[in-house]
């Protein structure tokens, strides 16, 4: 019972995933029920199978219940036991083996046995993160190794008084006009693109003897024949227009009539279309079958045409009474019939061959063929079978053709009234391609025709081969079959024609698209293909005639392409490769001066030997009034001069000299009224000194007064805070007081002294440091000749060994190349 | 009578024409030196021969030295040892010839030139110096030694040579006359001597250009004319109809100021007034900055004004306090301007201080006439005490003090130190004045028709002009002028595009008015002021304290919420904002210290572990 349970469950499980109650509880039932039947798991299974046997009998398919098979005797769901987990499996019972088998090496043996024989257990690897350290660390080391290299070449460029870029100067003076040309590479943006410009133009940049327009131009047509060519395009374009014109015009009209005439028209020509399409591009064909399928898909899909919505509902009612909602229900049901109608897929199964004969019947033979694989050499993929009895084939087939034929031309016969303008231009299109294909195959003589053309070309040729190619797959009583096939298809299409008279809109609208791409195809040709349109009208000075030409053309595009994208490739850098005395004493002191002393200094007496004969009396009154005041001051108050000097100096010393700051308020801390002073010990306490002030500069002066007061407007040119390098004012001072400028050295020494920290080149681009200029000349070319060597001897080495192949045996070549030139 | 002396250094133009300054050399340097080093070596002279002996290993291995450093750029592409060879080859002077070279190696340059051009004591740089400074402080040196080095071997290229008059055996110089001189030499030089008769309009002050070229006389009375004067051309002539003062040249010689009865005027070289500058007026003395483009000028009442003539501001108007300002001078050396009192003082000063950068008691009675010295070393005064004193004004030290008869009433230095100095009626020139011994008596000496008025030596010339009551004398003084010029900072051949040249140069150079300090390599300086001693300043400068405190000031509330006490509470709230943080954070400091007294007083009072049962415990 449980077990019925179990596998009731299971299916529950896959209907309702999402109802989790549900899954919960039953699972429950499963754990129960696994529980219970442990032995008789045997016969659960089988009984399982059988249950599985009868649903699948059933319409509805069932997901296969998935089963997780253990290689072991018992199964849980607790636990995975290994099937004789207690045994370990030991080197030894692998290597028994070993030793039987002849094949093996005996070295192989040889380290087998060693192995076997060792007791030690293997370290354990080291932790991720620790192997990560230390190839953290190893990498670290190597990297500031290679960094470290540069940092002589970064210090003493620092340190240099000048430095001069680019590093790599050119010997100065003149070069060959070879070097100059030769070395000269397009670096800038502006001389790339005026180089590829030049390479698009075709311009020799090496001087051949003919350019290639020139080559071109040769090759070129003639006069006449460029005349004819050019009617003929003014031709086609003309046309294409009117085509056109008509096109946009016949869009326009409203009537539905002509419409639905339209309609079938263009539905005949699909058709005519598909048929041919089977014939020349089987695979196209089968895209059409595709998009078929995919729409009947989309059909099943849906209920669109079942009669089950409100519209239908309404007319079934209104059917009992009506026709035409009768015949209408029909015709969605007809619809709905078309389209799920399913296309024949071959298969092995008789009787669903037998099922869809009347089926298969509306699709063409080529549907069977294996999709065309390009390996001539492997036989098994051509997907063929072996060509038996062409020839009758080839009969029946063009007996078939040939009605089909018929069928059609009865068809066209009905529209043909209306369609005759449209064939007319579409006969002068066709025309134009024809004679345009003509020209190409004219072309094309001397070249092995490529096999997409050689498709297209076939059907015109030789229809018959193809045709018998397509037949050949089949079999002889199906060809028998395959005629009345023709039949009823003829028959259903005559039936479509009816049925697509009251087509619904939907339908319509597919077939549309359809039959719209359809068209583009066809006129496509007409209005010459991209490629080789464009080529024909282009009506340039070269004219590609042949293939190789075009190859050629398309050749040099590709090399200019690679050339331009190689050159910024190349371009990109390399490696990234930048005292004093108190007042009082000094009161005292100056005291002590003499203040006779201070202007008397012996004068010594000069004899002049002319006496001055002009007297203050021949001076103006005014004069005499002024140095006769002077002299009487002089004789007067000659002490107070001096006296009335040394008075402005003290004052100015005092002025100069910090006042003692009193803070003493009275009465805080003691007795304060009339008459009272703070005490002594508070105002010793309260009195602020402040640091005497540097000696001033007239101390020793007598006669001099010097303003002690500091100049700020200097100041705001000075320097105020002292510059890097330096550490004290002196150093700074003594490296500014040398004027650099001309007013006061030679010219060289200014040149010199005002040389520029970094000299540029105008114009070059200065490149940063490769690791060539890093390591000495010699050193290196000493490394790569070792490197050479080395290279020498591997290659020697591999050639003894044989290893290698192709490639060692063109270094072989090379390096014999290279032999008998330096022998030369 | 003039057979037996050596005349030397006469300013004959030609002479003058092929004369040739460092500077003008300079374009040339290239061709020059090279020139220069090739150039055959004159044969040896036999009084060299000892200098050589004591030179020669000194000088082969300075000029090793500095081989190495100039070539060693150079050298970047030879490889160490074909350097080596190469140097070898110099030193030991062979040629491929054979030949040695006799004098190998660059040549010397003797001590004092070397000496003349030194700038500043080298600087050793100590042991422990890190690198990047070392480099920095060795680079530097080499470049100075390089400008002292090339600035002295083109010294040579001063070829001029200053002469002097040289008497006879028991001749004083002194007594030769003017006349006498003019007739021994050249024509040309012999027509610098002339006097020119103006007794119209009182006694003329003077003023040389620059160059020398030109002459400017400004009579009393009124009358101003400037004199191409070596070749007597007259410029203008005008008569402002006004008393002058004083007069200068501006910048050129296309430019003059005129201190005029009350104000200053300018006027152009045709004798177009050009600016009547109100804002100077009564101005006694003028003196031009070059350089800065000042004109000072000293006024009677008291004030010492500087006007940028650039740009025509007044740059400062200094009130001295001194009274009466009619004796100037100025220190070419660094642009500060003397002034002398009546009352014996010389002040000195710079427009960027309102006091005197330095007050030098000199005379007893008043000062008369200063004069200061080109290189800034020496000034000279006299005063009403009939005494000339020397100073050396960079210590501000008295060095001479001569005792005139009648005291010298103008002072002038020429630009070889030559004293001029003028007593009454008599022009009296002094040589050695400044510096070296005493001298006893004058050089030369020279009677004018009247009084002296201004004195004034001509650059570059051998000249000394003389204004008096009676015109103007221009006299021949011998090795006054210096005979090499700059030429591009004075030339006195120069066209007149070369003087716009210049001017447009010397615009652009010009040095502004705050640099002008006692110290003209203040600028080279580290300004090592203390920051309260600049925010002092900037105080000053601003007028209040940028970094100061914002005194709070409560908002203004309504419905009685700013009353008094209401706005002292809010006052409170943010009194003492910043003190507070820092009582907050000592006060925390002693709360922890006190917790943490506690708790290492409780651990001690445990001892061990204690349990409640411990009260029970028996001590003893």
């Amino acid at each position: 019972m449980s077990s019925k349970s179990s596998v009731e469950a299971a299916p529950a499980v896959m209907a309702a995933e999402d109802n989790d109650e549900e899954l919960s509880s039953l699972e429950d039932e499963n754990v129960i029920s696994a529980s219970e039947d442990e032995e008789g798991s045997e016969d659960e299974r089988k009984h399982t199978k059988l249950l599985e046997a009868i649903s699948s009998l059933g319409g509805r398919r069932r997901m296969k219940q998935t089963e997780r098979s253990e290689a072991s005797l018992q199964v849980s769901e607790f636990s995975v036991a290994a099937d004789g987990a207690g045994e370990k499996v030991e080197l030894s019972d692998l290597l028994g083996t070993m030793e039987k088998t002849p094949g093996a090496p005996n070295k192989t043996k040889k380290q087998l046995k060693n192995l076997q024989n060792r007791k030690d257990t293997l370290e354990l690897p080291l932790s991720k993160q620790e192997t990560e350290k230390i190839q953290r660390g190893v990498a670290y080391k190597k990297s500031s190794r290679e960094v470290s290299r540069w940092e002589s070449v970064i210090t003493q460029n620092q340190k240099a008084e000048q430095l001069v870029f680019p590093l790599r100067q050119d010997p100065t003076g003149h070069k060959r006009m070879e070097q100059v040309v030769a070395g000269w590479k397009a670096r800038t943006p502006l001389e790339q693109e005026i180089f590829s410009l030049l390479h698009s133009n075709s311009q020799p940049i090496h001087d051949p003897v003919l350019t290639p327009v020139e080559e071109a131009s040769i090759k070129a047509m003639s006069l006449e024949e460029a005349k004819i060519r050019r009617a003929e395009l003014q031709k086609a374009r003309a046309l294409q227009s009117y085509y056109e014109a008509k096109a946009r015009r016949e869009s326009k009209i409203k009537s539905k009539l002509y419409h639905r005439v339209q309609k079938k028209a263009k539905r005949r020509d699909f058709l005519k279309q598909f048929e041919e399409m089977v014939k020349t591009d089987p695979d196209a064909a089968l895209e059409e079958l595709k998009r078929m399928e995919l729409s009947r898909m989309q059909e099943r899909m849906t209920l669109k045409h079942q009669n089950s919505g409100k519209w239908a509902k309404a007319k079934a009612i209104m059917a009992k009474y009506d026709h035409s909602a009768r015949k209408a229900m029909q015709e969605q049901l007809e619809i709905n019939k078309d389209l799920t109608q399913k296309l024949a897929v071959p298969s092995e199964d008789e009787d669903e061959e037998k099922n869809g004969d009347e089926e298969a019947g509306a699709l063409p033979d080529f549907v069977n063929d294996p999709e065309p694989i390009l390996d001539p050499v492997n036989p098994w993929m051509r997907g063929k079978l072996s060509k038996e009895e062409p020839e009758p084939e080839v009969e029946a087939s063009t007996e078939a053709r040939d009605e089909d034929l018929e069928v059609q031309q009865q068809q066209e016969e009905e529209e043909e009234e209306e369609e005759e303008e449209e064939n007319e231009e579409e006969k002068l299109l066709r025309e134009f391609e024809r004679k345009r294909k003509l020209r190409e195959d004219e072309d094309d003589d001397l070249v092995p025709v490529p096999q997409e053309e050689e498709n297209q070309t076939l059907p015109v040729a030789g229809a018959e081969q193809a045709s018998s190619i397509e037949v050949s797959a089949e079999d002889g009583s199906k060809i028998t079959d395959n005629n009345d096939e023709d039949k009823d298809e003829d028959d259903k299409d005559e039936e479509e024609e009816e049925e697509e008279e009251e087509e619904a809109e939907e339908v319509v609208s597919e077939f549309n698209s359809l039959f719209n791409r359809l068209m583009k195809s066809n006129t496509t040709p007409a209005v010459p293909d991209q490629n080789e349109g464009e080529e024909l009208l282009d009506e340039g000075l070269v004219r590609v005639q042949t293939m190789e030409d075009l190859e050629a053309l398309r050749k040099d595009r590709t090399n200019e392409a690679n050339q331009e994208a190689s050159v910024p490739a190349t371009d990109t850098p390399t490696a990234p490769e930048s005292a004093s005395e108190p007042p009082n004493k000094k009161k005292r002191r100056r005291k002590e001066i003499d203040l006779k002393k201070v202007l008397t200094k012996q004068a010594t007496v000069v004899k002049v030997p002319l006496a001055p004969t002009v007297l203050e009396e021949e001076e103006e009154e005014a004069e005499v009034h002024t140095e006769q005041a002077a002299i009487i001051k002089e004789a007067f108050a000659g002490d107070d001069v001096i006296s009335d000097f040394l008075k402005d100096k003290r004052k100015q010393e005092e002025a100069g000299r910090p006042k003692v700051v009193d803070l003493t308020l009275p009465g805080w801390g003691e007795w304060g009224g009339l008459g009272l002073k703070p005490s002594k010990n508070k105002r010793r306490k309260f009195r602020k000194k402040v640091a005497p002030p540097p000696p001033r500069q007239d101390k020793k002066l007598p006669a001099v007064i010097i303003s002690e007061k500091r100049d700020a407007s200097v100041a705001a040119h000075q320097v105020s805070q002292l510059p890097f390098p330096f550490q004290n004012p002196t150093q700074f001072e003594s490296c500014v007081r040398t004027p650099i400028g001309q007013t006061w050295n030679t010219q060289t020494t200014v040149r010199k002294l005002t040389a520029p920290r970094v000299v540029t080149k105008m114009g070059a681009i200065i490149e940063p440091m490769s690791r060539e200029d890093l390591v000495p000349k010699q050193k290196s070319n000493e490394a790569k000749r070792g490197a050479a060597i080395l290279l020498e001897e591997k290659r020697e080495r591999g050639k003894k060994k044989g290893s290698g192949g192709k490639r060692a045996l063109q270094q072989k070549k090379k390096k014999m190349q290279k032999q008998k030139k330096t022998k030369e | 009578m003039l057979s037996g002396r050596r005349r030397k250094g006469y300013p004959a133009e030609v002479e003058k024409k092929t004369c040739t300054t460092k500077m003008a050399e300079s374009s040339e340097v290239a061709v020059e030196r090279k020139h220069v080093e090739n150039k055959k070596k004159a044969p040896k002279r036999y009084w060299e021969e000892t200098q050589n002996a004591t030179k020669k290993v000194e000088a082969e291995k300075s000029s090793d030295e500095s081989k190495q450093e100039n070539t060693d750029k150079e050298k970047g592409k030879l490889t160490h040892d074909e350097w080596r060879k190469k140097k070898k080859e110099r030193t030991h002077g062979k040629f491929i010839s054979g030949k040695t070279d006799p004098f190998p190696g660059d040549a010397p340059i003797p001590e004092e030139r070397m000496k003349k051009f030194q700038r500043g004591n080298k600087l050793e740089v100590p042991a422990g110096t890190r690198l990047k400074l070392r480099e920095t402080l060795t680079r530097s040196e080499a470049g100075s030694d390089l400008a002292q080095n090339q600035s002295a071997r083109y010294d040579l290229l001063l070829t001029e040579d200053a002469g002097f008059l040289e008497g006879e055996e028991d001749e004083d110089t002194c007594t030769i006359s003017q006349e006498d001189i003019a007739e021994a030499v050249d024509i040309t030089s012999g027509s610098k001597y002339f006097n020119l008769h103006l007794t119209q309009f009182g006694p003329y002050r003077l003023d040389y250009s620059r160059t020398g070229r030109h002459l400017l006389l400004g009579g009393r009375r009124g009358h101003v004319t400037c004199i191409e004067w070596q070749t007597k051309n007259l410029m203008c002539e005008i008569n402002v109809m006004e008393t002058v003062q004083d007069i200068k040249w501006l910048h050129s010689e296309a430019m003059f100021a005129v201190a005029q009865k009350k104000w200053l005027h300018i006027y152009d070289s045709s004798g177009v007034e050009l600016h009547c500058i109100k804002k100077f007026n009564d101005v006694l003395r003028m003196q031009f900055l070059p350089y800065h483009f000042l004109l000072a000028t000293a006024s009677a009442t008291g004030f010492l004004q500087y006007l940028d003539v650039s740009v025509g501001k007044e740059v400062a108007a200094i009130p001295t306090r001194c009274g009466r300002l009619d004796v100037m001078a100025q220190n070419p050396y660094n642009a500060v301007i003397h002034l002398g009192h009546p009352n014996g003082t010389v002040t000195l000063w710079s427009p960027n201080q309102k006091e005197p950068l330095v007050k030098m008691l000199c005379h007893r009675g008043g000062v008369r006439s200063l004069t200061v010295d080109k290189t800034g070393t020496y000034m000279v005064t006299s005063g009403l005490d009939r005494k000339l004193k020397v100073y050396d004004i960079r210590a501000f030290k008295p060095l001479h003090s001569f005792f005139l008869p009648a005291g010298a009433s103008c002072l002038s230095l020429s630009q070889r130190g030559l004293l001029s100095a003028a007593t009454g009626d008599i022009v009296q020139v002094y040589r050695d004045a400044c510096g070296g011994a005493p001298v006893t008596k004058p050089y030369m000496a020279h009677r004018v028709r009247g009084t002296v008025w201004g004195v004034g030596f001509c650059p570059f010339e051998d000249v000394l002009g003389v204004g008096h009551a009676e015109g103007f004398t221009s006299m021949i003084v011998p090795g006054s002028g210096e005979p090499n010029f700059d030429a591009l900072d004075m030339n006195p051949y120069r066209s007149t595009k070369q003087r716009q040249e210049w001017e447009v140069k010397a615009l652009l150079e010009k040095v502004q008015p705050e640099l002008i300090s006692l110290d003209p390599g203040m600028l080279g300086k580290v300004d090592n002021a203390t920051f309260e001693q600049k925010h002092k300043e900037r105080v000053e400068a601003v007028g209040y304290d940028p970094l100061a405190h914002k005194k709070f000031k409560p908002r203004m509330r309504k419905r009685g919420r700013s009353s008094a006490g209401s706005v002292e509470k809010r006052k409170n709230k943010v009194a003492h904002e910043d003190q507070r943080d820092v009582i907050r954070k000592t006060v925390g400091e002693r709360m922890e210290k006190e917790k943490k007294r506690k708790e290492s007083a409780k651990v001690q009072l445990k001892g061990g572990e204690l349990s409640v049962l411990d009260r029970f415990k028996k001590v003893g």
